[in-house]
């Protein structure tokens, strides 16, 4: 079957009252966005509080779905087929035609539910109802009428053209990237980080990432990996900009200073304090960990505590009551599990102590870091200076 | 400064290789199976390359095919001959510390079809031990795949010993060897040794990769494993790499050249690196250092280290080098061929091969040294707790 747009449902943003032009602008946004790579023209556009995709000409179905199911704030993907506005005997012929098609068992319980927008059609919903009902009875005497649980809901909306489509794919949910705000995503190469951000992202968050890498304890291989993460949750996410930091020689000067089972949780301090700079010198909101409680040693309560207490601004874990096996489920959902098990070292796992802390004071730990004193300022200083930008995505 | 001391797991291509290969491919690009004139003319390549590589091996032209590498060729040597000789027994016999084109395809050969596989333990210097192979020959062998030089420590396997044993014991066992870090580093004739198969690869020798040849002696029978139109006399078919066969006969014939004066040049920087590296203190070089090793590798322990880290170090300053045997895989395993060797623990993930190649400087070496030198300290006072 032929279909020849795309009806665009979207839940939650249906709500939001004054602000529901803002919503639905990103969604068409973010909709463009994703369908640039696919081929075929789209026009995409908002009608009568709908947003629809009409393809013009010659398309991929299954790519244009694929692209759609991974746009945020669609709940679903209906096929329309259109046709031309005609008098009701041919539009029962066109109505027919399509349930033949859609449906050739011709066994199912149905409901028409017709919309009547153009007001000069010269029916009411319900005379239309009634009559595309008697037609497709007619045509199928299998199929029965089921008013309050049918298996197909078959719409037929009159408008500038006729829309038809019974079939809803369902969409990722969640809120259109861009309505609410951005934030700064502590990417590691494992399998959390990237599902804690598309999490985030499902909310309509921009997301930044910021990646440590330690040449040479970490290789340029755990770079690409982290790269390649990235840009797979961008297929969802849209654009990230993928700060890069090195952390060699803090983590090296840490090592020398500090106890060796706070490690850990010192160097996590310090990242989040580099995260936060660039989160903030961007103007994001918020940062983003993958942490889940208790995983291990630095994601104790009293380890989250401690990293927790360098930061100003929120830190969002949407992964934080997760069991392991729950997120690799999102990870394989969303393809980033294979990229995150390949196995190169990141920078959190060099220098590990055996026995790291697991129940950290956060006074002590600032103790300990008041051995960094003499060098850490400068350390930090050029962290932040050697920083490498790149943006993962298509623009 | 940079330094290339990977040679081992590839090689930079000749300037004139090169220029050939884009000749082949942008001008003379017929298919070798055309009946006109540009299909003759890209024949008249594959015979070229042919001649040169038989000349090279004192071998008939007709007892070479052309593969998309040492891969290949192994495995068309070992699936072929152990499928074609079934009827004569189904014992096979090989080393531990071959390549995994080797050890993989006895695998398979072991899970999948039913033969028999004796991987033959080595001594402390990585040579397959002799009295394992008699001790494993049996009325039911078939055929012996011995390499010719171990990829990760360098050691010349006693191939001649090993043919003669087998031969002894049953004239009519095949012989196969993997030569592809051994050819154009050896002048190696099959026919007076005794081998039967012999496989090589090309961008080890300077030339293209995606192509290699197996040389089967024409008394062997072999069966094909790929299928289709029937080139080289139905033994692999697909249409012949032409760009990358004419690469590899142009490259054996310049590596060839001068070989013993090239090779003597590299076992003069690599006695000299073995000497001076010792000064580090706490390293140790695997294998043999004589005239029984390689004259390109050098495989060096360096204990306190880890490799990967010790390779990426070197790498910030110019320097790549491998890590146990960067062919076989990317992920940090411990290398079989020095458990095999029984390396003492703290060297087996603190292993670095450098490999050289005919253009590898005293200079380059010298930095490498010093490189060595500056780094080594520094990272062994960060460890592992």
């Amino acid at each position: 079957m032929r279909f020849h747009s795309f009806l665009i449902k979207y839940g939650e943003i249906g709500i939001k009252g004054k602000n529901r032009y803002m919503f639905e602008d990103a969604l068409v946004r973010q909709i463009r966005f994703a369908l640039k790579d696919v081929d075929g023209e789209f026009l995409v556009h908002k009608c009568h509080g709908r947003v629809y995709v009409d393809c013009e000409g010659e398309y991929d179905y299954e790519e244009t779905v694929d692209a759609l199911k991974k746009v945020f704030g669609i709940v679903g993907i209906c096929p329309v087929v259109r046709k031309q506005v005609k008098a009701i005997e041919e539009l029962k012929k066109d109505v027919v035609e399509y349930v033949g098609q859609m449906y050739p068992e011709g066994n199912q319980t149905f409901k028409v539910e017709a919309r009547r927008a153009n007001k000069r059609y010269p029916m009411n919903s319900m005379e239309i109802n009634c009559e595309l009902g008697e037609a497709v009875l007619d045509a199928y005497p299998e199929m029965k009428v089921d008013v309050h649980h049918p298996d197909v809901r078959l719409n037929v909306e009159i408008r500038e053209e006729v829309y038809i489509y019974s079939e809803i794919i369902p969409g990722p949910g969640g809120m259109p990237v861009g309505t609410n705000g951005s934030a700064m995503l502590l990417l590691s190469g494992g399998i959390d980080s990237p599902v804690a951000g598309y999490m985030i992202a499902k909310r309509g968050v921009e997301l930044e990432a910021v990646y440590f890498h330690a040449p040479p304890y970490t290789s340029e291989r755990a770079k690409e990996k982290v790269v390649d993460l990235a840009k797979l949750v961008s297929a969802y996410a849209g654009p990230i900009k993928l700060h890069i930091v090195n952390f060699t020689d803090i983590q090296l000067y840490i090592y020398e200073k500090c106890p060796h089972d706070e490690l850990t949780i010192i160097m996590r301090r310090y990242m989040m304090r580099i995260a936060e700079h660039f989160a903030k010198k961007d103007g994001c909101l918020g940062l983003i960990t993958g942490e889940s409680i208790g995983q291990v040693a630095s994601q104790t309560m009293q380890s989250l505590a401690a990293t927790n207490a360098v930061c100003t601004l929120p830190v969002y874990r949407p992964l934080i009551g997760f069991d392991k096996k729950d997120i690799v489920e999102i990870s394989e959902k969303i393809d980033t599990y294979e990229v995150s098990i390949q196995p190169y070292e990141d920078c959190c796992t060099i220098f590990v102590a055996k026995h790291p802390v697991t129940k950290p004071n956060v006074e002590r730990i600032a103790k300990s870091e008041l051995n960094l004193t003499e060098k850490i300022e400068e350390l930090m200083e050029k962290a932040l200076e050697t920083v490498e930008i790149i943006t993962v995505g298509k623009e | 400064m940079e330094v290339y001391l990977d040679n081992s797991a590839t090689t930079m291509c000749y300037p004139d290789v090169g220029e050939l290969v884009y000749k082949v491919m942008c001008q003379d690009y017929g298919n070798p199976s055309s009946m006109h004139k540009k299909g003759v003319q890209a024949e008249h390549y594959i015979r070229d390359a042919k001649e040169t590589i038989a000349r090279l091996l004192k071998v008939n032209a007709k007892e070479l095919i052309f593969t998309s590498g040492g891969t290949e060729s192994d495995n068309l040597a070992l699936i072929g001959c152990a499928r074609a000789n079934r009827r004569n027994g189904n014992h096979l016999i090989t080393t531990s510390i071959e390549h995994p084109a080797i050890l993989n395809t006895m695998r398979y050969l072991e899970e999948e079809e039913g033969f028999r596989v004796t991987y033959l333990p080595v001594d402390e210097y990585g040579r397959v031990k002799l009295d394992a192979l008699k001790e494993a020959l049996c009325p039911e062998t078939i055929l012996v795949s011995i390499m010719y030089v171990n990829n990760e420590v360098g050691t010349v396997q006693p191939v001649q010993e090993a043919v003669k044993i087998a031969k002894q014991y049953k004239p009519s066992i095949l012989f196969h060897t993997d030569a592809v870090q051994g050819y154009g580093k050896y002048r190696i004739y099959p026919k007076r040794m005794g081998i039967d198969m012999l496989s090589a690869s090309g961008h080890k020798i300077h030339g293209p990769k995606g192509v290699g040849f197996l040389y089967v002696d024409s008394k062997v029978k072999i069966h094909p494993v790929i299928f289709g139109g029937g080139q080289q006399k139905d033994m692999r078919s697909g249409t012949e790499n032409v760009p990358g066969i004419a690469g590899l006969g142009l490259a054996s014939r310049m590596i060839y050249q001068d070989m013993e004066m090239k090779n003597a040049l590299m076992r003069e920087l690599k006695e000299y690196f073995i000497e001076e590296i010792s000064g580090i203190g706490q390293t140790k070089v695997h294998g043999l250092t004589d005239e029984g090793s390689a004259p390109h590798i050098v495989s060096v322990g360096i204990a306190g280290v880890r490799s990967e880290v010790l390779l990426h170090a070197l790498e910030d300053k110019g320097i790549y080098v491998s890590s146990g045997s960067a062919c076989a895989s990317n992920h940090p395993a411990v290398s079989g061929v020095l458990k095999g060797i029984g390396a003492a623990r703290e060297y087996l993930d603190a292993t670095l091969r450098f490999s050289m190649s005919e253009f590898t400087t005293k200079e380059e070496i010298d930095y490498t040294l010093e490189t060595l030198y500056n780094v080594i300290p520094m990272l062994r006072k960060y460890t592992r707790h």
